[in-house]
């Protein structure tokens, strides 16, 4: 069997298939459900460990090449930076399916939950995948639709006006990255991904047209990567149930956009090119201000899952700062957050779903004492705030120590200042919870009984587990940052193809 | 077996006739069989055209110009094997479909006549479960009739079947408002076979052939032919309903039965389109102009526009669908500026834009038949189709709302769906030749089409319920229909290059489809 040709299908249908089935059943059939869930999700994370091995041990490449269209071919393709994305999914999707089992115990809909989780686990690997800009394309709106009926699940009317939200903002970014990569294939013909680029060729004849390209495409990528003017949708979207908000909105979703623009400036503009159209300062610019927009607003936010939600906005845009730096230490630094982020962040979506779950805590305010009879969520959440905070040695320090580099070898300083302030933003956001939880006066409304007031009562382990797993590994993330299957030395891998120096 | 053209017009035609003579239950039997039979032969079609390339027959050995004379080339199989896979999925849901709405009772107090049956009995012996059979079966045989003949007035011919076929379909439950659309689209329709029929007399006078072929060869020009084509273009936009030619279609559409509804969407307003595609391309190409071009094109954008607005603004589900008819059929015109004498004749961009609005006319006949059976699963069994009053219904026929979407996901032109495919060739060639006003309406209608069918499932998916009365079951087969042409839909975008390789045989633009290949 040719594994190259079969085993990026394979890691496609792992996912699509159990969907459709769970399309089948009944709510009430939960064993069934569950054990498809689990055993795909399992094979998924072992394929995807087969992929890894494959790729950076035995310096294998996986690829198939369907026919699409006359000229086009739908591209899937395993290398290091797919690899980042493709792990980052199987993995947390895997412990994100426990917890959602968990979370989701007795509420109606289940089917249709699962159903269209497993969609959306689908689009995101064939994002990471996807060998060229018409492969991505397809799998990137294939992911804004599948996640509409997640966003909303509740059925509610506030559900409903975040998923019209949704919609406006996902399908009208569709069609600026639609139309922009259909300018470009007119211009350039099929685009592949190369580290490097590949579109030089065009730079003398068409310079205006490459800009305004670039444009499009970074706005159609935006809106899924929250940068600021196009994240209203996401603090929208955090009506959805916890396990949506935690894996799609705090990994799938806006990993999508953010991934899109590496891609872009990476392997498809080259970052020669990019910085000849001086289309990377502009991109740092708006980068650095969502970076500082979306803490300043997480400030103002009350509601935990809103506040979470704008740090996500802001800490997404470390990937696309650090795609707009030139030099290898701010692209280790960019696609290791990929990873990063979206570990630290699921932590801390997992215990607002835990605290929503088990004490009925939406407000930051009522998280007084929490800490106290719930110690093991709080310190998953203490090691995910601390973690974005950028404190060493979690994997959020060795993210930003990265970016800062960067920002010093393509002389760009006043990239440092941005990170500072953002960690000094995020701390005054962060700290005054976790400080609260750990130390504050337990309210009387929580419990109402004093003498409960310090029992220990942790939520059931399908939601503490995967909670504690991921904190577990963001902190691992930065302890083993050396050894060789550590994002970190997967994104010096990455960055070594890609190299550029000015 | 080579004959399989034939019977693709045959088979439907015999079993019409003999559920027609028959009658009564074995009608649907006789349906059935004609629908399986007549998919078998035109699968067979396809693998002959697909091997050995157009296929040519004479009726009676006699050659043009003086016999009639078939032709299958690869357009023309593309859309006889469409229709075969929609009409398929139409009859295996109109088996249940009738069963489950019996229409009015046959009350001899209500003196309405049908006008459809030549041999119509009475009354009472004549219920719409019936009637429909061999109604539809006529319909069949006349479109794939129309996609097979190859000479213009044998092409008339086809079109009038087609209408009689459609507005007896539209009557066929006798209800007021059905029988009013039914005569205003008897009208327009005959309106429209007016003007086509003195187009063909000018032409004929002007050429002194009718076949296609001939007077594609003729290379005809001059005042005549462009008045002919003129009257042939009119009567046949007025038929495939673009704006503002198709004040007729959203009443007749919404108030037929849902397998009608489907059958008329999805394939009968195809047959006016192929048609004109055909000539506008084959005979009056040079007689064309790009003024001429730009206004069809202004006709198409605007009915995008406005019909999707329409939709948006519709009460009733299958009204709304009705519009979104009118709009997706803007699209299908949009194709002709592009592929028409706007840039170089030897623009590879030309053929890419007249397979993308084919592929468009395919993937919109799969997802506008499923999208019409669904409203009508919905229609029978919440007694209503108020859009506003959906909520909750998701639960209840999750796999129809499922298939709604991923029909509009088709609508929408969103990957990986056969609409993405229909609308990535037909922005590419809007870039190409730097025609960017067509791009930007492709893309705003794309955006509108995505808000009425968001307010569709968004109202389905609201959770509160009023359950007025606990709704009937749905018989499987009819959600497998609607869920088997949805899931079509997207499949044919996934893998689109063999049927885009099977339209270019003995397709126009032959010296470009070389271009393509390299």
């Amino acid at each position: 069997m040719d594994w190259g040709f079969w085993l990026p299908q394979i890691m496609l249908f792992s996912s699509l298939i159990p969907a459709l089935v769970i399309f089948l059943l009944r709510d009430e059939q939960f064993w069934p459900r569950t054990i498809l869930n689990l055993s795909a999700s399992g094979l998924k994370l072992i394929l995807a460990g087969f992929m890894a091995w494959g790729v950076l041990a035995e310096g294998r490449t996986y690829e198939a090449s369907l026919p699409f269209l006359h000229d086009q071919e739908l591209l899937l393709r395993v290398e290091p930076l797919s690899l980042m994305l493709v792990g980052l999914s199987s993995i947390l999707w895997f412990i994100t399916t426990i917890y959602a089992i968990g979370y989701l115990e007795n509420s109606p809909h289940r089917t249709r939950f699962f159903g269209f989780f497993s969609l959306c686990v689908t689009a995101t690997i064939g994002i990471a995948l996807a060998g060229n800009l018409i492969t991505f394309l397809i799998f990137y709106e294939m992911l804004s639709v599948v996640t509409y009926p997640l966003v909303v699940h509740r059925g509610t009317p506030e559900a409903l006006a975040a998923g019209r939200t949704y919609l406006l903002y996902t399908l009208g970014g569709g069609v600026l990255l639609l139309i922009g990569i259909i300018w470009l294939q007119v211009l350039a013909g099929p685009v592949e991904f190369v580290a490097g680029g590949t579109i030089q060729f065009l730079a003398d004849d068409h310079q205006a047209s490459l800009i305004v390209i670039f444009a499009l495409l970074i706005a159609g990528l935006g809106v899924k990567a929250a940068i600021v003017p196009l994240h209203r949708w996401l603090p929208e979207a955090m009506i959805a149930p916890a396990p949506v908000s935690a894996l799609l909105h705090a990994v799938a979703v806006v990993k999508a956009g953010a991934y899109g623009i590496v891609r872009v400036v990476y392997d498809v503009y080259g970052l020669e090119l990019s910085r000849d159209l001086g289309v990377l300062i502009p991109l740092a610019l708006i980068a650095s201000f969502t970076i500082i927009y979306g803490s300043v607003r997480a400030l103002t936010e009350f509601d935990l899952k809103r506040r979470l939600a704008y740090s996500t906005v802001s800490q997404v845009s470390y990937i696309a700062l650090g795609t707009a730096l030139i030099g290898p230490a701010a692209t280790v630094g960019a696609t290791v957050h990929l990873i990063h982020q979206g570990v630290m962040k699921i932590t801390l979506f997992f215990c607002a779903g835990v605290f929503a779950e088990a004490r009925h805590i939406h407000d930051i305010r009522e998280m007084s004492g929490v800490g106290r009879s719930m110690p093991l969520t709080m310190s998953a959440f203490t090691l995910g705030a601390f973690g974005m905070i950028g404190v060493p040695p979690l994997a959020g320090f060795v993210s930003k120590w990265h970016l800062g580099i960067g920002s010093l070898e393509s002389d760009q300083p006043w990239v440092i200042a941005i990170l500072i302030t953002s960690s000094i933003l995020n701390s005054a956001y962060f700290l005054p919870i976790v400080y609260k939880g750990w130390f504050g006066e337990p309210h009387e409304d929580i419990e109402g009984v004093e003498a409960e007031r310090f029992q220990i009562r942790e939520a059931p382990w399908s939601l503490l587990g995967p909670s504690l797993t991921t904190a577990g590994v963001s902190l691992l993330a930065g302890l083993l940052a050396a050894w060789i299957y550590s994002p970190l030395s997967l994104a010096e891998i990455v960055a070594n193809q890609r190299i550029f120096l000015p | 077996m080579i004959e399989a053209a034939i019977w693709v017009i045959l088979i439907p035609l015999i079993c019409g006739l003999a559920a027609f003579a028959i009658g009564g239950r074995t009608s649907r039997l006789l349906g059935l069989i004609g629908a399986g039979l007549t998919t078998i032969a035109a699968f067979l079609l396809v693998a002959e055209v697909w091997v050995n390339g157009v296929w040519e027959y004479s009726l009676g050995g006699w050659e043009a110009p003086l016999g009639i004379s078939l032709r299958a080339d690869g357009l023309s199989t593309f859309m006889i094997a469409m229709t075969a896979v929609v009409g398929l999925g139409i009859s295996l849901y109109a088996v249940r479909y009738f069963a489950l709405t019996p229409g009015p009772s046959p009350d001899p107090s209500a003196p309405l006549r049908t006008g459809a049956g030549r041999g119509e009995k009475s009354q009472a012996t004549w219920l719409p479960s019936e009637s429909y059979w061999p109604l539809w079966m006529l319909l069949w045989a006349s479109l794939n009739a129309l996609f097979l003949s190859s000479d213009i007035f044998n092409l008339y011919v086809g079109l009038e079947l087609l209408t009689l076929a459609s507005v007896a379909l539209i009557i066929l439950e006798r209800e007021r408002a059905s029988i009013i659309a039914g005569l205003r689209y008897l009208l327009a329709a005959f309106l429209g076979s007016m003007a086509y029929l003195l187009g063909v007399a000018l032409l004929y006078a002007e050429a002194g052939v009718l076949d296609l072929q001939l007077l594609a060869d003729a290379e005809l020009t001059g005042t005549a032919v462009q008045v002919a084509g003129g009257l042939m273009a009119v009567g046949l936009l007025l038929k495939a309903a673009l704006f503002p030619m198709h004040f007729w279609l959203p009443a007749a559409h919404s108030s037929a039965p849902a397998p009608v509804s489907a059958a008329l969407s999805a394939l009968v307003v195809k047959a006016a389109f192929y048609l004109l595609i055909r000539l506008w391309f084959e005979v009056f190409e040079p007689a064309s102009s790009i003024a001429v071009e730009q206004v069809i094109g202004v006709l198409g954008a605007t009915a995008i526009i406005l019909g999707s607005f329409q939709a948006i603004r519709q009460a009733r589900l299958k009204m709304m669908i009705a519009y979104s008819t009118v709009a997706q059929v803007g699209y299908l015109f949009v194709m002709i500026p592009l592929a028409g004498s706007f840039g170089d004749p030897q623009d590879v961009w030309r053929f890419e834009a007249w397979t993308g609005g084919l592929y468009h006319a395919l993937s919109h006949g799969f997802a506008k038949a499923s999208m019409f059976l669904a409203a009508g699963v919905i229609l029978s069994s919440l007694g209503h189709d108020r859009v506003w009053n959906l909520a909750g219904s998701a639960a209840r026929f999750p796999v129809i709302y499922l298939s709604f979407g991923i029909a509009g996901m088709s609508l929408m032109g969103l990957p990986p769906s056969a609409g993405f495919v229909g609308k990535w060739l037909m922005l590419t060639s809007a870039v190409e030749s730097a025609q960017w006003w067509w791009a930007v309406i492709l893309l705003v209608g794309g955006l509108l089409t995505a808000g009425y069918v968001a307010i569709v499932l968004s109202q389905a998916l609201q959770r509160d319920v009023e359950i007025d009365r606990e709704p009937d079951p749905i018989p499987r087969i009819m959600t497998l229909s609607v869920f088997g042409l949805a899931v079509l839909s997207m499949l044919l975008g996934l893998r689109a290059a063999e049927p885009l390789e099977f339209l270019e045989i003995g397709a126009p633009f032959q010296t470009l489809i070389t271009t393509v290949e390299e």
